[in-house]
C-alpha cells in the first residue's frame, strides 16, 4: 500500500488526524480493503461528507476510506417515492433527483452535504424530529459489508438487532452498501413558514412545546451571548395540495436556490473572509443583537425547502471564518421536565466565565428506538464555541461542567457533535446494557477489531 | 495477525486521545535510550507530547519510557525495540508506530555511533558501522518519513547530524563521511519538502556530554544533554532550519570551513 498519507479534519476544522485515504466503489473493494487492513495491522473507517463537529469520521494513524465515489442512484420510483442508492449518496444528491417529481426527504439535517451513509452512522434528525423521528425510521432495508466479510440486508423485521444497531451505530459495525428509503410527497416546492420572537427561556421553550403539534417542522435560534432567551422560533408547514398555485414551478430546482447574496450586496463566497473580524465575543455580540432585532416582528412567509432546511450552507465555507483553533458544538438533549433548569446554568455559567456560544440552535424531540440514540422527549440545544490557545483550558472546564449538568438533569449527547465527551459521561447516558449490546453486536460483526475510528477510541476506548 | 513487531512496552491501555480542547502532538524518536536522544524524550514528555521511542537496547528504552509514564502518569510514551541497521524492517515499523500513535506530527533521528581511530588508523570496518547507523539508518528512516510528510502536507522533521559533518578533518574521517552525509540528505529534503508544508530542522551539535564521548580528552564549549535537548526544543518550537549546540559552534565551524585547503591540510586539527 502506498504512503498517500492525508491530514484530514473534523468539520470545526479544531481537530486533524491523519490517514492512509482509500476510495473504494464497490463492496468488492471494501472487502479487500478489510483483508489489505488484516494483514498490515491497521484499522478502517468510513468517511463521508466529513460534517462531524468531532472525531467521528477520523481514523488518525489508520485507513480512512473516502465514501464519496460510491455515490450512485441504483433505483428510483417516482410513483411511490421509494429510493436506493448507494452510501456516499449526499443529501444534496437526493433532494435534487427527487424534490422534481414531487418529493423530498422526510428527514434532512441542516446541512446537505451530509452523505446517506454518515446520515445513518450518526442517526441525523432534523427540525421534525419531534413528528418524524431520525433518519432511521425512514430506511426501509439497508445492505452492509461486515469485516467478517458477510454482506447483510437489514430491516426492522429482517436482522433487526442489527438494524436498530448500525443506524446509530457510528459506523463500527459494518459499512453500508446500499440505502433504500421512503421519500414523504410534497405539493409544492415551498413551506409556510411562521417566525416569532421570544424574549425568555422558558418563553422559547413552551413555544417549542406548544408549537410543534401544530407545525410540520419547528426549530428556534437564541442568542447566546448578550441574554439568555432572546431568541426566535422558525415554525414550517408544508402545503397540501391546491395551495400553491404555482406548485410546477416551485417545485423545480431552479427555484430551490440558497439566498445567493446576503442582504442582497455581499458574494456569499467571499463571505466568510468577512466573517473572521467578527469571530470574536463582540463581533457576534453585534450580529446576535442584529438578528434578534430584526426579528421583532411576527411574520408568515413562503419559503423554498432548501433554503428552510439548510441553514447551515447558506454561506459558504462559514466555519473557515472562526480562525485558526476552529470551532467546536456542544449540543444536550434533555427531557422537557429539566431542560429549562439545566439550560439557565449552563448559559448562566458561559456567561460569567466570558466564554459565551456564538450561536445557539433548539428542536424539539421524542424518543426512538436505535441502539445508540441521542433523542428524548424534550429539546436540543446546541451551541458553538470558537476555539482559541488562550481559551482551551477554561472551554475544556466550561464543558465537563456542562455535561456534569446535563447528565445531572437526564440528558443525552449525540455522537456527530460534541468532541470532549468522556467514557464516563457516555456510559452514564448510555447505560451499562446499551453498551454491552453493543459490545456484542461489535464482537459479532467484527471480531478482528477492523473498524475503528477517532471516536471509537476515545468514547468506547477501541 | 501478521509477523509485525510489537511495542514492547504497551501500556497502561492506550496513549490519550486527543480532542480540539485537549489536542496532542505526536512524536517518533529514533535513537532514545540515553544520551541526547532519551533527554530530548523527556522534554518533548514535558511539552505534552506522545512519544514512540525507538532504540536497539530494549532495557534502557523500556526504563526511559517507564520513567516518563509514571511522571505523567499516562502512557506518554511507547518503546519499541529497533536496529536501524534493519533497513528493511523500517517500512511496516514506521507503520505499526502510527497506528499506535494515532498520527504523526514531528519525527527526529538522533541514532549514531562513533568510534575513534588513532590519527595514523584506517579502519574500513568502523567506518563501514558509522555509516551503516549515522547516515543509511537516517536515510532509510528519513526517506519514508518525507514521503509521508509530503503527502500530509504538513509535519516537522529533526536530524541530529553534528559540526563534525562541516568538513572532512583528520581526527575521524569516517565520522566526519556519515555526518556529512546526513546534513546533505536533510538539506535536500528541505529543499524537496518546504514546498509540501514540511519543515526539515539540521542539528549540528558540538560536544554534549554523553556516553559518546566519555573517553575523549578535550571537549571544548561542551553542553549536558538536557542542555541539547533544550536547544533542540527550541528549534522546533521556533522552526529554524540549521541550529548549532551549543550556539558558539556556528563562528568556529565558520572559521574551520574557512581555513584555505593549502593551510588546513598540514594541519593536524
Amino acid at each position: 500500500m502506498n504512503n498517500t498519507f492525508t491530514q484530514f479534519e473534523n468539520f470545526g476544522h479544531s481537530l486533524k488526524a491523519p490517514s492512509y485515504c482509500l476510495h473504494p466503489t464497490t463492496s468488492g473493494e471494501i472487502h479487500e480493503i478489510f483483508h489489505l487492513a488484516k494483514k498490515t495491522g491497521l484499522t478502517v473507517n468510513a468517511r463521508g461528507g466529513g460534517r462531524s463537529y468531532n472525531d467521528a469520521a477520523l481514523n488518525g494513524g489508520g485507513i480512512l476510506l473516502d465514501m464519496s465515489a460510491m455515490n450512485q442512484f441504483l433505483e428510483w420510483d417516482p410513483a411511490s417515492g421509494r429510493v436506493r442508492c448507494e452510501p456516499g449518496v449526499t443529501l444534496e444528491q437526493l433532494w435534487k433527483k427527487v424534490l422534481p417529481d414531487g418529493w423530498w426527504p422526510p428527514v434532512a439535517s441542516g446541512t446537505m452535504f451530509t452523505t446517506l451513509g454518515g446520515c445513518l452512522a450518526a442517526n441525523i434528525h432534523g427540525k421534525n424530529n419531534f413528528r418524524m423521528g431520525p433518519i432511521g425510521e425512514h430506511v426501509v432495508e439497508f445492505t452492509a459489508l461486515l469485516p467478517t466479510g458477510a454482506e447483510v440486508a437489514c430491516s426492522p423485521k429482517k436482522n433487526g438487532d442489527l438494524y436498530y444497531s448500525m443506524i446509530s451505530g457510528l459506523g463500527m459495525l459494518g459499512i453500508f452498501t446500499s440505502i433504500t428509503m421512503q421519500m414523504k410527497k410534497m405539493h409544492s416546492g415551498l413551506l409556510e413558514v411562521h417566525a416569532w420572537p421570544t424574549r425568555t427561556l422558558k418563553d422559547h421553550l413552551t413555544s417549542l412545546e406548544d408549537g410543534a403539534p401544530h407545525y410540520d417542522y419547528i426549530v428556534g435560534w437564541l442568542d447566546t451571548i448578550n441574554t439568555i432567551g432572546h431568541g426566535q422560533i422558525h415554525a414550517a408547514n408544508y402545503l397540501h395540495e391546491g395551495e400553491d398555485p404555482e406548485a410546477q414551478k416551485t417545485i423545480r430546482l431552479s427555484y430551490q436556490h440558497l439566498p445567493d447574496r446576503l442582504f442582497g450586496v455581499m458574494p456569499k463566497s467571499l463571505l466568510h473572509y468577512f466573517l473572521t473580524p467578527f469571530a470574536n465575543n463582540p463581533g457576534w455580540g453585534l450580529v446576535n443583537q442584529a438578528k434578534y432585532i430584526a426579528s421583532l416582528r411576527r411574520s408568515v412567509f413562503r419559503e423554498s425547502h432548501a433554503a428552510f432546511h439548510f441553514l447551515l450552507d447558506y454561506v459558504p465555507l462559514w466555519e473557515l471564518s472562526y480562525g485558526r483553533g476552529g470551532l467546536i458544538q456542544h449540543q444536550s438533549f434533555l427531557p422537557k421536565e429539566t431542560a429549562l433548569h439545566a439550560w439557565t446554568e449552563m448559559l448562566a455559567l458561559a456567561k460569567k466565565q466570558g466564554l459565551p456560544s456564538y450561536l445557539g440552535v433548539t428542536k424539539r424531540h421524542r424518543p426512538d428506538k436505535f441502539l445508540l440514540t441521542h433523542a428524548v422527549d424534550g429539546f436540543s440545544l446546541a451551541l458553538d464555541f470558537k476555539v482559541t490557545d488562550g481559551n482551551r483550558a477554561r472551554l475544556h472546564r466550561l464543558l465537563q461542567e456542562y455535561d456534569r449538568i446535563v447528565l445531572a438533569n437526564g440528558g443525552r449527547f449525540y455522537f456527530a457533535k460534541n468532541s470532549e465527551t468522556s467514557p464516563e459521561t457516555a456510559r452514564t447516558f448510555l447505560g451499562e446494557e446499551t453498551i454491552a449490546k453493543f459490545r456484542k453486536l461489535k464482537k459479532r460483526c467484527d471480531p478482528n477489531g477492523l473498524l475503528e475510528s477517532d471516536l471509537f477510541r476515545r468514547v468506547f476506548g477501541g | 495477525m501478521s509477523d509485525l513487531p510489537k511495542p514492547i512496552d504497551q501500556i497502561q491501555g492506550k496513549p490519550a486521545f486527543a480532542t480540539p480542547l485537549t489536542p496532542r502532538r505526536r512524536a517518533i524518536l529514533v535513537g532514545s535510550s540515553r544520551g541526547i536522544g532519551a533527554a530530548l524524550a523527556r522534554k518533548l514528555a514535558g511539552e505534552g507530547y506522545i512519544l514512540a521511542l525507538l532504540d536497539r537496547n530494549a532495557e534502557l528504552l523500556q526504563a526511559v519510557s517507564d520513567e516518563i509514564n509514571r511522571t505523567y502518569n499516562e502512557t506518554r510514551a511507547m518503546s519499541y525495540a529497533h536496529d536501524v541497521t534493519d533497513y528493511d524492517s523500517v517500512p511496516a515499523l514506521l507503520r505499526r508506530v502510527i497506528a499506535d500513535l494515532g498520527g504523526l506530527d514531528l519525527f527526529v533521528y538522533i541514532a549514531g555511533v562513533i568510534y575513534f581511530p588513532d590519527i595514523n588508523e584506517f579502519n574500513f570496518e568502523e567506518d563501514r558501522k558509522m555509516v551503516e547507523v549515522n547516515l543509511l539508518g537516517g536515510m532509510a528512516w528519513l526517506s519514508q518519513i518525507a514521503s509521508l510528510f509530503q503527502s500530509m502536507k504538513g509535519g516537522q522533521i529533526v536530524g541530529i547530524s553534528s559540526v563534525a559533518g562541516d568538513r572532512g578533518r583528520v581526527g575521524n574521517p569516517g565520522y566526519n563521511t556519515s555526518k556529512a552525509g546526513l546534513t546533505c540528505y536533510l538539506e535536500a529534503l528541505r529543499n524537496r519538502l518546504t514546498r509540501h508544508g514540511v519543515q526539515v530542522i539540521t542539528v549540528k551539535p558540538g560536544f554534549v556530554k554523553t556516553e559518546m564521548i566519555k573517553d575523549v580528552q578535550r571537549t571544548p564549549f561542551a553542553v549536558t544533554a538536557e542542555q541539547a535537548a533544550e536547544g533542540i526544543w527550541n528549534a522546533i518550537r521556533r522552526r529554524k532550519q540549521v541550529v548549532y549546540i551549543s550556539g558558539i559552534w556556528r563562528w568556529i565551524m565558520l572559521t574551520i570551513q574557512h581555513i584555505p585547503s593549502v593551510v588546513f591540510r598540514r594541519m593536524s586539527f
